[in-house]
């Protein structure tokens, strides 16, 4: 059976190859997106990255993508069909993907995987992700200046170490402004659902938010801060457009380079499993324009952002003090660990909540 | 003048056997004329949806796989509704089997448990879907509470139910926190059927359950029962039938098989729990047991004709760049062609010039 089974993919190979011999041997590049690719958010900005890959190397590749693939079981058979496409190096951009990514790659060796904000790899899967701790940190500080009430409502989307860790980023900032700052937050149970979003976004301001900020990716929440006249962050992508008076800067997920360097070196043979995790020095994200601040604010926040970029400035320097009081171990010198930050499972002290499943 | 359904006096045997094959035919003609607007070849289209996807064996694995669930809880849901007892709940109960068959591959993880696990994991699973089918019912019959809304809100709290368990007590401990058990041990898993495939013994019990599901309607009393129940509430009462036994009994039998479909999705092509483990199925099935006319044979094929469409739909996408949102529209044209012929075979469309005519049509 196997074996007829072998023969018949051998077969549908040669038939293949025989029939895209005109496509010139073009690298096939596959994408497998979470959302909708007009999700304005998350999806999006993945999609931004691989219009830049086509626009950069388009004589070389093809690329083909699946959107709206539910994290799932359906995953798995989503990928296995772009690797059967004959894509030879699959970018899956979810979390939720690690592991439905990780049993294709280990059926399929000769095929590469490259799977967003995971910590699985194969030695033909990578993983890469952003440090976007360190776009909150700078929010956080900007939050703290421009929130009268002193209340900052936050729309977290699940508990996982990334979300966690950009919490904490945010509330360690704004105590360095304003020791008594408060942060509401509402867990959404959802990266993309703009009527969620809507009703937490309105849930944190009658709470007495009157800074916005969000783990989740559609720009629901910015309008609703927009029409209540409360101020707020955009989130993966530019959304000032949905609050030309409201938005004070949005985290940029600009995955376009890192798309375009592995691509490359996939062409070159050079391609092999790493693990990028990079931050604002490397440009896996950037920072929108800071506005609706006045001038010394906005000055704050490009000196932080400098000093972060420089490396002179970490979000996570010791000492740092848990929920409970007690001080967090500093397994990285004079700050927390990569590991620590990407295994974040606890709040800082000053955050008024508990955090789920603890 | 005003435009009225009519019933019709006689109805056509044969009209009522082509009805979705017309319907069928109606969508392939109404997306040919989609794809030449969206400058696709029609052709290459259609080769991509409905030939391309029954041509390899690992296609038609994968299309049984997507069709196994669906089945399962569409065979149950037929029953219900022929009986006239109306669950929507089936996603719900699709999860609490899940979670209760999980329970017992959580407890025995890492201990040497025999081969009674995977047997236990689908017994306590088939269990608990249909204990939590039966609140739905019982307040029905007890209280006359709208089903309907029982059942589909409970959908919601099975949903928050598992997404408590997996970021809470049943968390893997190796995982960063984020919310998953830990893959499932090999006793605890449902067995493939082809080495290197995806293909699982779900799919033979899914089989299994059809032809039990035929034998039931059409060779026992019960089966009879359930049908005049539902097609002559005043006869069945005559006869001396239960009618609130029966939306008890269809209720608990349609609840163990989205439960047990709910745990062999988990334990096969999973592998663990967690959030997300259905994309709908459960609302899905709703379709294929309509789509199939409550009959078990026809919910086989709808349902593996609802499965080539998402598999036909992906490879479109990969193979001529054709949105998902096609495959979306495809799929409630279809749904709408089918109820428009069935709707169209009973009654007929009447233009009514007077209001006298009009209360003699409606009478």
């Amino acid at each position: 059976m196997r074996k007829s089974l072998l023969a018949l993919a051998a077969g549908l190979l040669l038939a293949g190859s025989v029939s895209a011999a005109s496509a010139a041997d073009k690298l096939k590049v596959g994408f497998i997106y979470l959302g909708p690719i007009g999700d304005l958010g998350w999806t999006y900005q993945h999609d931004v990255g691989r219009l830049a890959l086509v626009k950069e190397l388009g004589d070389k590749i093809e690329t083909t993508y699946l959107e709206n693939v539910p994290e799932g079981p359906d995953a798995e058979r989503a990928i296995e069909q772009l690797v059967r496409a004959g894509n030879k190096l699959i970018f899956t951009t979810s979390f939720g993907y690690m592991d439905p990514t990780l049993k294709v790659a280990k059926k399929y060796p000769n095929v590469h995987f490259e799977h967003a904000t995971g910590y699985k790899r194969n030695p033909n899967m990578s993983t890469y992700s952003a440090k976007w701790y360190q776009g909150r940190y700078i929010q956080g500080l900007i939050a703290a200046k421009m929130s009268k009430s002193g209340v900052l409502g936050y729309i977290g989307s699940f508990p996982i170490p990334e979300v966690v860790s950009g919490i904490n980023a945010t509330i360690l900032a704004a105590q360095t402004i304003n020791p008594n700052i408060k942060v509401k937050i509402i867990w959404a149970n959802t990266w993309f659902d703009p009527g969620k979003e809507a009703d937490a976004a309105k849930a944190l301001i009658d709470q007495g938010a009157d800074v916005i900020m969000q783990h989740t990716d559609s720009p629901a929440a910015m309008q609703i801060a927009s029409e209540r006249g409360k101020l707020a962050f955009g989130q993966d992508s530019e959304m000032i457009k949905f609050g030309p008076k409201t938005q004070l800067t949005s985290i940029l997920d600009t995955w376009g380079p890192y798309y375009i360097a592995r691509v490359k070196a996939e062409l070159d043979g050079t391609w092999k499993s790493e693990d990028t995790w990079g931050g604002l020095d490397s440009h896996m994200f950037a920072m929108a324009p800071y506005t609706n601040m006045p001038d010394d604010v906005k000055k704050m926040a490009e000196d932080a952002q400098a000093a972060i970029t420089a490396g002179k400035l970490h979000p996570f320097k010791c000492p740092i003090v848990g929920q409970d009081g007690k001080p967090v171990e500093c397994k990285g010198g004079d700050h927390l660990d990569d590991g620590q930050i990407l295994g974040m499972n606890f709040y800082v002290k000053g955050i008024d909540d508990k955090l789920p499943g603890k | 003048m005003q435009l009225v359904l009519e019933k019709r006096a006689e109805r056509s045997n044969a009209i009522a056997l082509v009805s979705p094959l017309i319907a069928i035919g109606l969508t392939i003609v109404t997306m040919v004329i989609l794809f030449a607007v969206l400058g696709k070849n029609p052709l290459l289209a259609l080769q991509a949806y409905f030939i391309a996807p029954l041509t390899d064996g690992y296609s038609l694995q994968e299309i049984a796989v997507k069709a196994t669930p669906l089945v399962m809880i569409a065979i149950g849901l037929s029953l219900c509704y022929l009986a006239n007892a109306w669950n929507i709940g089936a996603e719900g109960q699709f999860l609490i089997g899940a979670v209760a068959g999980s329970w017992i591959a959580v407890k025995t993880q890492g201990t040497d448990a025999g081969a009674w696990v995977l047997p236990a994991m689908l017994v306590l699973a088939a269990a608990a879907g249909a204990l939590y089918a039966l609140i739905p019912a019982i307040c029905k019959v007890k209280f006359g509470a709208s089903e309907i809304l029982t059942s589909l809100m409970l959908v919601y709290v099975a949903d928050l139910f598992l997404d408590y368990l997996v970021r809470g007590p049943w968390r893997d401990p190796h995982g960063f926190n984020f919310p998953t058990t830990a893959e499932f041990d090999p006793v605890a898993t449902v067995p493939l059927l082809i080495e290197g495939g995806r293909l699982h013994l779900g799919s033979i019990i899914a089989l299994l359950v059809v032809a039990a599901a035929a034998i039931l309607l059409g060779r026992t009393i019960k089966g009879f029962e359930i049908r005049v129940v539902g097609a002559a509430p005043r006869a069945a009462r005559f006869g001396g039938f239960n009618a609130n036994q029966l939306v008890i009994l269809t209720f608990a039998v349609s609840g163990a098989l989205a439960g047990l479909a709910g745990i062999i999705e988990v334990a096969g092509p999973i592998g663990h729990l967690q959030p997300g483990i259905s994309p709908g199925y459960g609302f899905t099935a709703i379709i294929v047991a309509f789509l199939g006319r409550l009959n078990p044979l026809g919910i086989l094929v709808a349902g593996l004709f609802l499965a080539l469409t998402f598999i036909g739909g992906e490879q479109a996408q990969i193979a001529m760049k054709i949105p998902l949102d096609v495959t979306k529209v495809f799929q409630g044209i279809l749904l709408f062609y089918v109820l428009a012929c069935d709707s169209l075979i009973l009654y007929r469309f009447k233009l009514v010039f007077s209001n006298r005519q009009v209360a003699r049509g409606a009478g």
